[in-house]
């Protein structure tokens, strides 16, 4: 009997649909990623808008939309509960299929096995069901657009009892809700086999010389994300298929008793809608982290590449990324200060969230210490990183308030609590996503982007989304509730000029952004080609052409001799040193 | 920093597969497989304690929490997946034995292996026994909340199960071959995966024993 290695090496793919479609190549598993969340995006920042603009001209019909929902915006003006339909998809699409799919699965599964020096991930056929069980994901969440019931209404957060009890409780509760649970249930799976590849990849299939210390700081990032990942949607999975059971099986896992709902006895009993909440957010608050964490990690190293010299300390980077990770369990609770739930609980989940900070501000501190002194070459890479630092700090200045129970209980359910994730974990993550697209386009197509756009790209977007998120801050402290969806007749109108600015401002910024799919598509096709090294990088991906042969490294495998931070000193190529360069470094 | 010189000397593409496979490939792709299967049971284990947590805090806060009788069945269920272990591990101890599978080993091997097959869906049906006994008494998943966790914990189990059946399933497919491979290291990892749902179902039986 012979005896065999497992496949891990796949052969060279040879058919159109291996190599495009049903690919086993972790780069077209990134590129694919990469597709599917610039559709979300893109699907996300439409309903934005649709939801800006009624409710800054509630009574304006928008053409067309009655052509999708005939009921939820009949002759074009859209309803109180289509908007907050928009809401949910629109929550929903971001946190899942964007903040978590670019810039963990789809940078992550481009770079990471390249950054390792590995020729794929560990399990590649993994892999490729990992995305296509996403991309199903997508799909039945995009069917409810089309159902007759329409999408669900109870946002991204999906509240039980209500979203537990079928259509008694409102438009899109019924089959809307259902779709919504099973593509979040998909979308967990997928997630879980991604982050079981991320972690055994980083774990066994290092080059040669790559110690755990050595790896870039973006590949910690990613390796920390799959880990917080792999815990949080385990935890989100049963979560979703107890709410399914609900909903379909009659069971009351999170539906009380003696529940009347639309004039019905709901024939359920005995649930904790509180339940709900506690699995949810276990998930939910460790997400916050999925979708800043690489953002953190790329936005380190294009800083580095940008300024070059290394960070003051990338050690103390990845242990503060550790120790967010760690603590990132801990404060769940801190969404459910008014949930009812005990006071003193309240000050046990604030104590770890308040903690959280110190990692956040010292890695804020080392960025901008490395920047004293640095002669930054001013790419838009380098821009949108700079950017991030300054949206992770705007945004997160204002979590000192909501960690307190004492401030957030006024301020919960108000624009502060919107403008703050939208700050923080929404635009900062989307800045390093900018940062990694304008750094590793020329990689990942063999083109590069047009440097020029991307700064006008940048300056647009970096004001306009100020002028968006700032003034939720100050609508929130006047207590402007969220998800109404207009605020005409109410004592909130006197605010309706600031909302009108909003809107205008997230017109312009969301037209910005044309620039830049501008920019992605005439690139592919026409930009300058893409040499191996354009940035004067040190990792391995500059060690191989652009774009990288099917097998990463050719036939070579890469020997690492230094950590990823050798800028600044004097080598053979210039101001830096290669990873896999066996020059000694001289210090510079 | 390493001694060694390198120097990137392409490799002639008749040689590559072999060079792969016997130097670089089999260490590090046989500890990724291994590492994966850890994670994943580390991931399924996470899942089966936000059940577990689900169960306490439906308990905690309702009237209408009953007691279930356990159908007995279960116990004996138990030990034919207990069985199923022991065999598996027979199993392992001729891999182990032998540096290079002769038939008469792979004879042996394959005989465990049907074994562990069979006691693993012996267990199945067993469990499906104790479902209809329950629905004969009239408890099915919607009844009440002990019936309710009774069939999701059951339920989730042996999907997980079935992820081990088709492990085993496969290994005995690759011995039948003729001209099909063996790996040790998905033999190994199948039975790290499958002595994890003895323990599984041993802890699943231990909280519904005492909760429901």
């Amino acid at each position: 009997m012979q005896e065999a290695s497992p496949a891990q090496v796949h052969a060279p793919p040879t058919s159109f649909l291996r190599k495009h479609v049903f690919s086993l190549d972790h780069k077209v598993i990134g590129l694919q990623y990469y597709g599917l969340a610039l559709a979300a995006v893109t699907l996300g920042m439409v309903l934005s808008w649709l939801m800006r603009f009624h409710l800054v001209w509630p009574t304006v019909a928008v053409p067309g939309l009655s052509l999708i929902s005939k009921v939820g915006a009949p002759g074009g003006i859209i309803t109180p509960e289509y908007y907050l339909s928009l809401l949910t998809m629109h929550g929903t699409l971001m946190v899942f299929f964007v903040l978590t799919n670019a810039p963990f699965a789809a940078f992550g599964n481009f770079f990471l096995p390249i950054q390792i020096g590995a020729e794929d991930m560990a399990f590649p056929r993994f892999n490729m069901m990992s995305f296509w069980t996403t991309l199903a994901a997508f799909l039945v969440l995009i069917t409810a657009f089309f159902i007759p019931d329409g999408p669900p209404i109870s946002g991204w957060t999906a509240y039980a009892p209500l979203s537990a009890i079928g259509s008694d409780a409102g438009p899109g509760l019924g089959w809307g809700q259902t779709l919504w649970a099973i593509s979040i249930a998909l979308f967990c799976a997928g997630s879980l086999l991604g982050a079981l590849n991320f972690i055994s990849t980083t774990l066994d299939l290092r080059a040669k010389g790559m110690t755990l210390m050595r790896m870039p700081i973006c590949t910690w990032a990613w390796f920390i994300t799959s880990c917080i990942a792999l815990l949080a949607f385990a935890v989100l999975l049963p979560a979703c298929l107890l709410l399914i059971l609900d909903r379909t099986a009659g069971t009351s896992f999170f539906i009380p008793s003696g529940l009347v709902v639309s004039d019905r006895l709901q024939p359920h009993a005995g649930g904790s809608p509180l339940l709900w909440q506690h699995l949810f957010w276990f998930f939910g608050h460790p997400e916050v982290y999925i979708a800043i964490l690489p953002s953190m990690g790329i936005v380190s190293h294009v800083l580095m590449a940008s300024m070059r010299k290394p960070l003051l300390s990338a050690k103390v980077i990845i242990y503060s990324m550790l120790s967010i990770g760690f603590l990132s369990w801990m404060v769940w609770g801190h969404h459910m200060f008014v949930s009812g739930m005990n006071p003193f609980s309240s000050l046990v989940f604030s104590f770890p969230t308040l903690t959280i900070t110190i990692p956040a501000t010292i890695m804020t501190l080392i960025w901008l210490g490395s920047l004293y002194g640095a002669n930054i070459r001013m790419t838009s890479a380098s821009l949108f990183s700079l950017g991030f630092i300054s949206m992770f700090v705007s945004g997160g200045v204002s979590g000192f308030f909501l960690a307190q129970p004492s401030i957030d209980i006024y301020l919960h359910a108000t624009y502060f609590v919107v403008g703050h994730f939208h700050m923080v974990m929404g635009v900062a993550s989307i800045f390093g996503v900018f940062a990694g697209t304008y750094f590793w386009f020329g990689k990942m197509t063999g083109r590069m982007l047009n440097e020029t756009l991307g700064k006008v790209h940048f300056w647009i977007t970096f004001i306009g989304t100020y002028c968006i998120f700032m003034p939720f801050h100050y609508l929130g402290l006047v207590g402007n509730i969220r998800r109404y969806s207009t605020f005409v007749d109410d004592f909130m109108g006197p605010l309706m000029p600031l909302h009108k600015f909003i809107t205008i401002a997230a017109l312009i910024t969301g037209a910005g952004q044309l620039i830049f799919l501008f920019n992605l598509f005439h690139s592919r096709f026409w930009g300058k080609p893409a040499p191996q090294n354009p940035w004067d990088g040190t990792s391995l991906e500059w060690s191989i052409p652009s774009p990288p042969p099917w097998n990463n490294f050719g036939d070579v495998h890469p020997v690492v001799y230094h950590d990823s931070y050798q800028y600044g000193v004097k080598g053979s190529k210039g101001d830096y040193v290669m990873q896999d360069s066996p020059e000694q470094v001289v210090g510079g | 920093m390493s001694s060694t010189t390198y120097t990137p000397v392409a490799i002639p593409v008749a040689q590559q597969a072999r060079t792969r496979v016997n130097v670089v490939a089999r260490s590090a792709a046989d500890g990724a497989s291994r590492s994966g299967v850890w994670v994943a049971i580390f991931a399924i284990t996470m899942s089966f304690a936000a059940f577990t947590s689900a169960l306490f805090v439906r308990e905690g806060g309702s009237v209408d929490w009953t007691h279930l009788v356990l159908p007995p069945i279960l116990y004996a269920n138990t030990l034919v997946l207990l069985l199923g272990s022991v065999t598996l591990w027979m199993a392992s101890r001729a891999v182990n034995a032998h540096a290079l599978l002769d038939s008469h080993a792979v004879k042996t091997v394959m005989g465990w292996l049907i074994a562990t097959l069979a006691l693993g869906l012996l267990f199945i049906a067993g469990q499906y026994e104790a479902w209809s006994q329950l629905a004969a008494q009239g408890l099915f998943l919607s009844t009440n909340p002990n019936s309710s966790f009774f069939y999701v914990f059951t339920g989730m189990h042996i999907l997980h199960l079935l992820g081990g059946i088709a492990a085993l399933v496969y290994l005995v497919g690759q011995l039948v071959g003729s001209h099909t491979t063996f790996r040790r290291a998905a033999f190994h990892n199948t039975a790290i995966y499958w002595h994890f749902m003895g323990v599984l179902w041993l802890y699943l039986l231990f909280v519904l024993r005492t909760k429901l």
